[in-house]
């Protein structure tokens, strides 16, 4: 028989504000132990959330980058349930009037071509705890720091068909998320994290099959292990004749399998009801403008820009805009130099090579866009060259610095002395009789030969347009 | 309307709410005279109406996305009767 | 006893004049309370170093000038507001120890105008009674008579004031929780419009009911207090930022023209005719001010108690999940699973009338059940609102008896819910629709108090209160104190 893989992702983001969604609690990541869970963040008897602006802005924001409808009325909703990581016994989320619907996103298949995937909503949440069992004699410690941190769960239609396709759509969401400002993305920290619903049904049926829901996936790789596991899984299961049954499943990547959370006892009953501690989210005209102004240009309009503007080709504008930060650091370089393909060139070479090398984020790049650009202009006004260039950005890299005193101090200035070059190149001339008559005789090849060796007789430092123009003329003669 | 004792016992579960055999046919009493109670409910005639979630019509108020709180850890935890390296202990969770 | 029941204005002029001094009005409240107490069970603590380090600062704010208006006056919390370093109860045995690290707005409010509270009056567990027998710490006793209950949840709070222990005491009011004891007691209590006070650091019941009030001795005093914790508090996103007027400049604004809408539903089956006949001689009272009293129609009334039985504790079955034993509070002992760990805790740590309301508002939660009590009772809650709403199209104010009886005896309604819940009868729809009202007293059924229910418009406090103070310069029935009972 043939089967059709059925999915839809439920994406956890957390957003990217100081203070907690319902609190000034910090949301610092690493702090020690419930250092960060203030009054509101434990539950404490008497106290009483209130609603940090950003969380509504960036959620706005989210909702216009994916054309969705940012509800102008939203309203907050308590999720019930006991668990030690939810201090008041329930969690404040939204259910019936979300902040954000609808809304799309396109991903690019293997093939190429382009695909549309709806989402459902996104909604305001807040997190929960952690629940720490390492050292703990048998127990389990609590720690709320992270209790009341902002999320954004974005929730999309059942319209994945692929553990593929699942994958390029969470790539899409998190490159827009960073993009927009609004998360840092960070699966390592668990800012970002899915759920995926994942069901099977064979070819051509309508009606979708019993979907299994894989938790807490927090990175791309897994993403896609857990749901091609549990797609065989379930085909298998129902070619055994077995039933896939409605439950939750863990990913367990050491053991490389999924399997059924020891899941309560009962269908969870959440007892949903409008949260009386907080008041309808309304969001004015004004507001909407503002949250509107204040979203970037979004990663496809910028790419097309960047091959419009810029006359750049696609592949090399895929790299460049893939995160904003690389898009501005590259906008700055071609700023100051004017000279766009030469800026692309490096920021996706030299520069991606050697903060891939290092484990850095282009926002923290050991050299910044006004230094890379410092050093492009020594080759723009022939003071360095090309090849010299890279040594100088090594340099700068390892030992910091700008691009000018690395150059003096190390004395990397182009010899652009026409005196001092004839006399290499006469030296050359002079050194390498044989070549010197295989080019009169009409070996072409042998230039190459002989300009590096003047090259190297210069340390590098020759300019390679003038030696060749020197070195033409002398052999001419 | 009386509530069965398989009802009793499931509401109890979901409000964690420990309950003795010998407390049931207490519950079922006084619950039972409650659930008919608002059962009159019933008889209301609200087809126009919206629910009321709250008695003035305000909406939610912002707050600006600042670090106010400080660490009080230590003084918070005196109210907790087990804390283990500044974690809120528990029976171990299975998950 | 009469002697010793003084006003805060009273108070307050001989302190601003120096006739006494907040050490000696702490020390005599503190005095009184020694005397009485052990008898009427009004306090679950007394807070006397407290009170006397407050007592001191006060004495030193007037020697430098800056005393105000109820500086150096004593009065007590009810123990649902929190205050920082001081245990703060609820009248639960969850909360028998918990010491909260911070204070409430209304407390903070309070002190910072330089009142010297004395310590925290008993109330029904969680506020939820209207006898006052559901406190962990035992039931509080009527003044009037001793057998008699005060009225809940706010009943400590009631008693003391009623009994001159303190001049003034704070209350909540959900359900009634203000008004009714000050019914039963005789005094003065008034609970505000919803989002006039700060519910931050009231520990919640049923979070959109849930409003702080005063109960005093006179309309003047509630001014006063009122004038001190309304307003808006960036910690409570249900805190109204309309403006708070000037209380007391309107106390003496005349009523005559104005009209006082009498609901008739109000003295259909239940009523007791005595109290009846109270309220109908305070109502001739206005009528001879020139006030204009007109009958009007509140057609769901019936509806009102129910739909209040499906919100309060829906709501409040979700507020109480946070006592689980974990970071603050009761938590039983020896438990090697989490689910026994929850259950116990919250077994032990509650009682029955407690869990009678988180059971019931779980089951009107539960899936199946939502729509048909829930949703229903929020949508009644809107036609109660809409009924009070039309009245106030024609009328300034509402009045009628605050209870359907005098004080009734411990024990006897403990045992039938319904019995119980229908105390509430007149004070609920109040809350369903967010209004201001006052309870003041009437006149005496058999020697017990009755109280007259004043209710206004949202936001007219101002106006309530006014109200209230004429009557009260009209007639002595709040002068009247607790017979032999007590003295």
């Amino acid at each position: 028989m043939q089967w059709e893989t059925v999915i839809g992702l439920e994406i956890h983001a957390q957003l990217a504000t100081h203070s907690k969604i319902f609190s000034g609690a910090s949301t610092a990541y690493g702090a020690e132990p419930n250092t960060q869970a203030c009054l509101v963040s434990l539950g404490y008897p008497g106290v009483l959330p209130v609603l940090n602006r950003e969380v509504v802005v960036m959620a706005a924001r989210f909702g216009m980058a994916i054309g969705a409808n940012v509800s102008q009325r939203s309203v907050f909703a308590r999720k019930n349930y006991f668990y030690p990581d939810l201090p008041k016994g329930y969690q404040i989320s939204q259910l019936e009037l979300p902040i954000v619907e609808g809304g799309h996103i396109d991903i690019v298949l293997e093939d190429g071509t382009e695909k549309r995937i709806n989402l459902t909503r996104a909604h305001l949440e807040e997190d929960a705890g952690k629940s720490m069992h390492e050292n703990m004699e048998g127990q389990t410690g609590i720690d709320l720091n992270r209790a009341g941190t902002p999320l954004l769960e974005i929730v999309s239609e059942p319209e994945l068909s692929s553990a593929k396709e699942a994958v390029a759509y969470m790539r899409r969401i998190h490159q827009l998320v960073r993009y927009i400002g609004i998360s840092d993305g960070n699966m390592q920290e668990g800012s970002f994290r899915c759920d995926a619903n994942v069901s099977v049904r064979p070819v051509a049926q309508a009606e979708l099959g019993t979907r299994a829901e894989l938790k807490n996936l927090n990175s791309f790789r897994f993403i896609e292990k857990a749901i091609n596991l549990e797609v065989e899984r379930q085909i298998e299961l129902i070619e055994d004749g077995g039933k896939v049954v409605q439950e939750t499943r863990l990913y367990d990547s050491d053991r490389d399998e999924t399997r059924s959370m020891r899941s309560k006892e009962e269908a969870n009953d959440y007892r949903y009801f409008p949260d009386p501690d907080l008041l309808p989210v309304v969001l004015d005209d004004e507001f909407l403008q503002a949250a509107r102004e204040s979203l970037p240009e979004l990663p496809q309009a910028k790419a097309q820009r960047f091959m419009s503007e810029y006359s750049l080709k696609a592949a090399d504008v895929e790299l460049l805009t893939a995160a904003r930060a690389t898009a501005d650091y590259f906008e700055a370089v071609t700023a100051e130099i004017d000279d766009p393909k030469m800026a692309a060139n490096w920021v996706s070479g030299e520069l991606s090579a050697a903060l891939n090398r290092d484990n850095l984020e282009i926002e923290v790049s050991k050299i910044d866009a006004a230094s890379l650009a410092g050093l492009l202009k020594r080759i723009q006004d022939n003071t360095i060259s090309g090849k010299i260039a890279k040594d100088v950005f090594a340099a700068m890299w390892e030992e910091g610095g700008d691009a000018d005193s690395i150059i003096d101090s190390k004395g990397l200035k182009q010899i652009t002395d026409t005196g001092a070059l004839e006399t290499i190149v006469d030296q050359v001339i002079a050194d390498n009789p044989d070549q010197v008559e295989q080019f009169r005789a009409g070996k072409e090849k042998v230039l190459g030969f002989l300009v590096g060796q003047i090259m190297k007789a210069s340390q590098g430092k020759a300019n390679p347009g003038q030696v060749n123009q020197i070195l033409r003329t002398k052999l001419s003669t | 309307m009386a509530l069965s004792k398989q009802e009793i016992e499931y509401i109890a579960h979901l409000a964690r709410l420990e309950i003795d055999q010998g407390e049931i046919p207490d519950y079922e009493a006084k619950l039972g005279k409650i659930i008919d109670f608002i059962n009159d409910l019933e008889h209301a005639d609200t087809a126009d109406l919206l629910p009321m979630a709250h008695p003035l019509a305000m909406n939610q108020r912002l707050r600006a996305d600042e670090v106010t709180e400080t660490d009080e850890r230590d003084y918070l935890q005196a109210n907790a009767s087990k804390i283990s390296g500044g974690l809120y202990v528990v029976p171990r969770v299975i998950e | 006893m009469t002697r010793q029941r003084q006003t805060i204005a009273e108070l307050s002029r001989l302190f601003q004049s120096g006739a006494v001094s907040s050490r000696e009005l702490t020390e005599a409240s503190l005095k009184r309370i020694a005397e009485h107490d052990s008898e009427l069970n009004s306090f679950i603590n007394v807070t006397q170093e407290e009170a006397r380090v407050a007592a001191d600062t006060a004495d030193k704010l007037l020697a430098s000038g800056k005393a105000g208006p109820l500086t150096g006056v004593p009065m007590a919390h009810k123990d649902i507001f929190c205050t920082r370093n001081i245990t703060t109860t609820c009248g639960s045995r969850m909360l028998e120890n918990f010491v909260s690290p911070y204070d409430a707005t209304v407390v903070a409010r309070l002190a910072e105008a330089g009142m010297v509270s004395v310590g925290k009056t008993n109330m029904d567990e969680f506020a939820m009674g209207s006898s006052n027998e559901t406190s962990y710490f035992g039931a509080v006793k009527n003044p009037w008579d001793q057998e008699r209950s005060p009225g809940g949840s706010s009943g400590g709070s009631a008693a003391a004031v009623a009994a001159g222990l303190v001049p003034m005491a704070t209350g909540t009011d959900t359900g009634g929780s203000v008004r009714q004891p000050a019914a039963l007691c005789g005094i003065t209590g008034f609970k505000p419009t919803y989002g006039r006070i700060s519910r931050f650091g009231m520990i919640a019941y049923a979070s959109s009911l849930d409003q702080a009030g005063v109960l005093g001795l006179t309309a003047e005093d509630v001014a006063l207090v009122m004038q001190a914790i309304a307003g808006f508090d960036a910690r409570d996103s249900t805190c109204s930022a309309e403006p708070v007027p000037d209380y007391v400049a309107g106390l003496e604004a005349s009523v005559s023209g104005k009209t006082i809408g009498v609901p008739k539903e109000y003295f259909e089956a239940g009523l007791d005719a005595g109290y009846a006949e109270a309220v109908h001689s305070a109502l001739d009272v206005y009528q001879q001010m020139g006030a204009d009293i007109r009958e009007v129609s509140l057609p769901n009334l019936s509806l009102a108690v129910p739909a209040y039985y499906v919100v309060s504790p829906a709501e409040a079955s979700s507020n109480l999940s946070r006592f689980d034993g974990i970071r603050f509070g009761h938590r039983a002992e020896g438990m090697t699973d989490l689910e026994s760990l929850y259950k116990l805790t919250r077994k032990e740590g509650f009682g029955d009338e407690v869990k009678r309301r988180i059971m019931t508002g779980t089951y009107v939660l539960s899936a199946g059940y939502y729509d048909a009590y829930y949703l229903k009772a929020q949508k009644v809650r809107q036609l109660i609102s809409n009924d009070m709403a039309r009245c106030f199209e024609d009328v300034d104010i509402l009045a009628g008896p605050t209870t359907p009886t005098p004080a009734f005896r411990i024990g006897e309604k403990v045992d039938d819910p319904i019995q119980m819940y229908l105390n509430d009868i007149y004070t609920v729809s109040v809350n369903l629709a967010g209004l201001p009202g006052v309870s003041i007293p009437c006149g005496l059924v058999d020697g017990l108090p009755a109280g007259l229910q004043l209710v206004g418009p949202h936001f007219a406090e101002q106006n309530v209160l006014n109200f209230a103070h004429l009557f009260q310069k009209e007639t002595d029935w709040h002068l009247r104190v607790p017979g032999e009972g007590v003295s």
